[in-house]
């Protein structure tokens, strides 16, 4: 790939006027109204999108994601109507999917990262793909133009962090807990150290991630890391029933925390 | 020796990427990858260290009662026309082969300074190991057991507090083993500083595959040296059967530079080998069970052990390069191989291993000719197993 990708160059052009990055997430297909829910999203101040594609066993994930991901599959959903429904959102911020390995396998390399460029989707995050296996999927993504988005994580030692950070592309995503996703009443103090750890061997926008479920959380971890990514509490008021105008207000408040 | 033995390098040292052939790998997060790397290193280091063997070879000779013995099938090889002989792991202690291996990733726990286990269990035969293990250590265990497990096996639950274990209840998926393998992995991202992942099979990222193989490999190299003495060589057919796959890995690594053919069964309604297509889940690449998009489908089976709708790496390897073969019981001939073998021996075995005994009945005298030798691993004893073959079986059998 020659020269930063739509997602990266995005992400880059908002740090450079001085905003935090705000990427919510999103499960397709975890309601009727998932197109809607993304669409408030990114109106309410989205810098970009996560959204998330079902897998029958996210072992990333904790009790919302999966309920999620449950409630999804059970809709229905597959991988090829999902990103068919992307291709027609128009959203107006890019778009990173996030899912496992398998279905990403299954669908075949190549093919995969055609139907999400074709889509207009911009990224890629593969959680359980390690640096060591990476290659593969990230060889079609670069040759599709699809960014792959890799993991820095709170062990992750400083050398093994600027290979990470050079197979990189888009943002780099700072774990900012180790666990699985979903809310927490606490910030982990490892945070700032992670990201301090990527500043060194990255120019690319960080982005931390997992277990930040406030404004204030958002708000804090956005003093050391270019940006956050808030899923679970999203996720779990969307299930709730809070509808494209519940999820656009939260991400609203989560835009003004950064903002403020 | 005959045609296919030892193929060149079948069950040996997998590439520092973990790999047998196309299959094995470590596919997980970033937050686990240094702790997979340290496990490696760990365990590299003790493999090669003659005192951790000895610590651990005494205890499974005094505490674990090794070796377990060879027992010849009489009456059982004279109703089939085969010459059955069992490796008998219903008799190590807790009752199947999994203490092997949790000896041994207890004792690596305690090594690498961390004082917790966690493990997932299907059937509960390792999840009570490693409660057992964690006992004899003074190691904190927790165990993730899926909702309909805690249900057809409740007294092994029991048995794991009993032992001082937390036991967890998995509600999510299909409330089986795989889910017992997420929330257990769950658990390990998040506690990972100071709690080892004791996997129970042959399964799951690098090192686990190998690792766990060559805990077991106990089994197949005892029994290679009884057979020597009770056959005057290796059997003609060796046959395990295959959840993960761990019993069988280490009877097989006993084998797999002989002649003998090498038989993996699994439970017809969770036949990854044999229905399987390659695709990726629990850190492994290897065969599983998935519908057009790759979501993971659910096994079934009347056996906990081997409800798991993949198979480790190296079995899916091993069937790859056609050194082993994998074949299915079906639920209703392994409740018959289980009542046989309690009328003829006066063994009861677990239904895991009736899997392995069911492919041998309907095999004597068909693909397994008339007079050969044939060695099963009897994994595990059946007491976990009667309540629920006593319902199953109902009235018919005490009709009779
Ligand atoms: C007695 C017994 N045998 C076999 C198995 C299956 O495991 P594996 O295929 O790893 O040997 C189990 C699993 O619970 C078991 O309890």
């Amino acid at each position: 790939m020659s020269g930063p990708g739509r997602l990266e160059a995005a992400l880059r052009d908002r740090r450079a006027e001085g905003r935090k990055l705000l990427i919510p997430y999103v499960m397709a297909g975890m309601v009727a109204d998932w197109v809607p829910v993304l669409q408030a999203v990114a109106a309410a101040g989205a810098d970009a999108i996560e959204v998330g594609l079902p897998f029958s066993d996210p072992m990333l994930d904790g009790p919302v994601i999966q309920a999620a991901g449950q409630a999804a599959l059970q809709a229905g959903t597959t991988v090829a109507g999902a990103i068919d429904r992307l291709a027609t959102a128009d959203l107006g911020v890019p778009v990173v999917v996030m899912t496992y390995y398998n279905l990403v396998f299954r669908t075949g390399h190549r093919r995969f990262a055609a139907a999400l460029a074709n889509a207009g989707v911009a990224g890629a995050l593969v959680p359980d793909l390690s640096l060591e296996e990476v290659d593969p999927w990230a060889g079609a993504a670069d040759d599709a133009g699809v960014e792959t988005v890799l993991m820095v994580a709170p062990p992750t030692p400083l050398d093994r962090a600027r290979q990470l950070a050079r197979r990189a592309r888009g943002f780099l995503y700072a774990v900012a807990r180790m666990g699985v996703t979903g809310e927490r009443a606490d910030l982990d103090a490892e945070v700032s150290a992670t990201v301090e750890r990527a500043r060194q061997v990255t120019d690319l926008p960080i982005c931390a991630g997992i277990g930040i479920s406030t404004p204030a959380q958002a708000r804090a971890v956005s003093q050391v890391a270019d940006g956050v990514v808030v899923g679970s509490a999203l996720v779990r008021r969307v299930l709730e029933g809070a509808g494209p105008e519940g999820a656009g207000s939260f991400v609203a408040e989560l835009r003004a925390a950064l903002d403020g | 020796m005959s045609g296919h033995g030892g193929a060149p390098g079948a069950m040996a040292r997998p590439g520092p990427d973990g790999r047998f052939g196309e299959f094995g790998g470590r596919f997980v997060p970033e937050s686990l990858v240094p702790a997979c790397l340290e496990l490696e290193a760990a365990f590299d280091e003790a493999w090669a260290d003659p005192a951790f063997r000895r610590r651990l070879d005494d205890l499974l000779a005094h505490y674990g009662g090794r070796p377990t013995p060879l027992t010849e099938c009489r009456r059982l090889s004279e109703r089939l026309g085969v010459r059955v002989v069992l490796k008998r792991e219903d008799l190590a202690h807790t009752g199947s082969h999994k203490l092997n291996n949790v000896v041994g990733q207890a004792l690596l726990t305690e090594r690498m300074g961390k004082r917790r286990m966690v493990a997932e269990t299907g059937a509960g035969q390792h999840g009570v190991a490693a409660a057992t293990a964690a006992a004899l250590l003074g190691l904190a265990c927790t165990v993730f057991m899926g909702e309909v497990d805690t249900e057809r096996q409740a007294l092994n639950v029991f048995r794991m507090e009993l032992l001082g274990a937390e036991v967890r209840t998995v509600r999510s998926g299909s409330r089986t083993l795989k889910d017992a393998v997420n929330e257990a992995l769950r658990e390990w991202v998040a506690t990972v500083e100071d709690t080892h992942y004791c996997v129970g099979s042959v399964m799951g990222p690098h090192p686990y595959p190998y690792m766990v193989r060559e805990l077991q490999r106990v089994v197949g190299e005892e029994a290679r040296r009884q057979c020597e003495t009770l056959l005057g060589g290796p059997p003609d057919v060796v046959v395990a059967c295959v959840g993960g796959g761990s019993n069988a890995a280490g009877t097989f690594a006993g084998f797999v530079d002989t002649g003998a053919r090498l038989v993996g069964v699994e439970a017809a309604g969770g036949a990854a080998a044999t229905n399987g297509v390659p695709g990726v889940l629990h850190g492994m690449r290897s065969r599983l069970l998935q519908d057009e998009d790759g979501q993971i489908l659910e096994a079934e089976s009347i056996s906990a052990g081997l409800d798991y709708p993949g198979i480790g790496p190296e079995h899916a390897y091993l069937g790859a390069i056609g050194r082993a073969e994998y074949q299915v019981a079906t639920d209703q001939a392994v409740l018959e191989a289980f009542t046989l073998l309690s009328r003829t021996e006066g063994i009861i075995p677990a239904l895991e291993p009736a899997h392995a005994l069911a492919w041998v009945i309907a095999e004597a005298g068909r693909s397994i000719p008339p007079g050969a030798t044939v060695l099963v691993t009897l994994s595990g004893r059946g007491d976990k197993d009667v309540a629920q073959v006593k319902d199953l079986l109902g009235s018919s059998q005490r009709q009779r």
